[in-house]
């Protein structure tokens, strides 16, 4: 075989090892992997419900789930939005905030927090299966 | 049907002494004043959830609002009879908040009734409660009309008294609105007992108002607009010709028409709640003929709160809604269709935007 040939097949087998490997990882993955990955959320969203019903976020006691049980009137699915006491649009996370300084009396989370993270999945669980409208009122 | 108005009684006197150039309805005059006796007002204050933080400090936004409720009652003209508070004074069922609670319900000007809300009952079973209000069912009579003061928010034995390692975890476990460890709210065999032979020396043609904390209807069991015995509570008020119940609980407006009886619910002085259909992940059974409250707008602290005033003109119920910082309500009993309706919003027509709930 030529030098020319050699390096010619050998392009071809890396190209193939290539496709082949981005094939292994793009599409098998497995029922274990997808329940695993799911699993992982849960715990966030499990998380996020104990810190809802929790004293802990705020300085007076108060808790988000002594207003929205189930985080019920809180319309995750219409986010991001006007939100027009803000006078601007704002991201869901915002409006957790707005909460925890006021009705709390806490301080802010930073908006990726692991706390805040386990509060917006809580809430978006509990809301799953509605259609998102962003910008809806 | 008239409206509900403070000012009526003073109007109609005035109207009356000019009467002979006056343009007012003889009929109106005629139906208000009936049968004098009967005609009277009474307010309702529910759920203020007085709530603790340490020392004498307390949550300012709940105080703020019985505050306010007490405030505003004192001033109505003409006076109301007497004032029921609906239950949930305190958060936690503790001393302190029962006792700050009580020292604000204390400046009312008026006769004061009290019932029991879970969250002043499950701390102790209501014994520090009782020392500051009475028994936590009873009845009396007013004007021609049989009040009913029921304890709705009884459960399981078993879950009051084998469930829980502490009384302070018994009374968290039931404050949690959403707590899948919490237990349906019932009045019990004892109280249905009670009830039957107190009701058995009323005549079927007296006016019954019972004043519960839940509802003696079932709306959605998941957050206790639920009582579980409903069902036999109705089936003792039936036989009567005119029975309205008033619950608070729920922290909205709610109404609703089962046979006989007219249900009507309170507003909180605390905060607001989301009605059930809000919760995507479950079904609820939400009486038809309610026209919601507007959606609460959080940047009012006290929007979607308030209190009622409440005219008991033959036997049946005008509510006035008195909402904070929002447009007043008043659902009254429709003769002409036997149910209670809102008297500006009922017809799907009339209804406004901040009415629909989702």
């Amino acid at each position: 075989m030529s030098k020319k040939n050699i390096w010619v097949v050998s392009c071809l087998v890396a190209i193939a090892i290539i496709l082949v490997g981005y094939g292994l990882q793009a599409d098998e993955f497995t029922v274990t992997d997808v329940e695993r990955w799911e699993g992982e959320f849960m715990v966030v969203v499990t998380e996020g419900r104990a810190l809802w019903g929790s004293a802990d976020l705020g300085t007076n006691g108060v808790a988000c789930g002594q207003c929205h049980p189930n985080a019920a009137n809180t319309h995750p699915e219409t986010y991001p939005k006007f939100q027009k006491q803000l006078g601007r649009v704002v991201a869901f996370r915002e409006m957790i905030n707005w909460c925890i300084m006021n009705p709390l009396e806490g301080e802010t989370l930073a908006l990726d927090d692991r706390q805040m993270i386990a509060l917006e999945a809580y809430a978006t669980h509990e809301r799953r299966g509605v259609a998102l409208e962003p910008g809806k009122h | 049907m008239t409206q509900t108005n403070p000012n009526r009684r003073d109007f109609l006197k005035s109207a009356a002494s000019v009467a002979a150039v006056s343009t007012l309805p003889l009929s109106m005059v005629e139906l208000a004043f009936a049968d004098p006796a009967k005609n009277f007002t009474f307010a309702y204050i529910s759920d203020s959830h007085i709530q603790h933080i340490k020392g004498s400090r307390f949550v300012n936004n709940w105080d703020r609002g019985l505050i306010r409720a007490v405030a505003e009652t004192n001033l109505l003209q003409p006076k109301p009879d007497f004032v029921m508070f609906g239950g949930d004074l305190a958060q936690l069922g503790t001393k302190p908040e029962l006792d700050h609670g009580a020292e604000m319900l204390a400046k009312l000007n008026y006769k004061t009734y009290c019932l029991l809300g879970e969250h002043d009952y499950y701390l102790d079973l209501g014994e520090y409660w009782s020392e500051l209000f009475g028994p936590h069912w009873y009845s009396f009579d007013h004007k021609g009309i049989h009040f009913v003061v029921l304890n709705s928010i009884l459960t399981f034995d078993d879950w009051t008294f084998d469930r829980w390692p502490t009384a302070e975890q018994r009374m968290l476990e039931m404050a949690g609105l959403d707590n899948p460890n919490g237990s349906p709210f019932m009045v019990g065999d004892k109280q249905r007992q009670w009830l039957a032979k107190d009701l058995a020396g009323v005549s079927k043609n007296t006016p019954v108002v019972v004043f519960s904390h839940s509802p003696i209807q079932k709306i959605y069991k998941g957050w206790n607009f639920w009582t579980d015995d409903a069902e036999q509570v109705q089936a003792l008020l039936q036989p009567f010709d005119d029975v309205t119940v008033i619950y608070g609980h729920v922290h909205q407006i709610q109404y609703n028409q089962i046979g006989n009886i007219s249900f009507h619910a309170v507003m909180a002085t605390a905060w607001p709640w989301p009605y059930p259909r809000a919760y995507a992940q479950a079904e609820s059974h939400m009486p038809k003929i309610t026209v919601p409250m507007n959606r609460a707008d959080p940047f009012f602290e006290r929007d979607a709160t308030g209190w009622q005033f409440i005219n008991m003109k033959t036997g049946r119920v005008d509510m006035e809604y008195k909402l904070s910082s929002n447009s007043n309500r008043t659902v009254a009993f429709n003769p002409e269709t036997g149910r209670p309706e809102d008297t500006k919003y009922q017809d799907q027509a009339d209804r406004i935007p901040p009415q629909t709930q989702y």
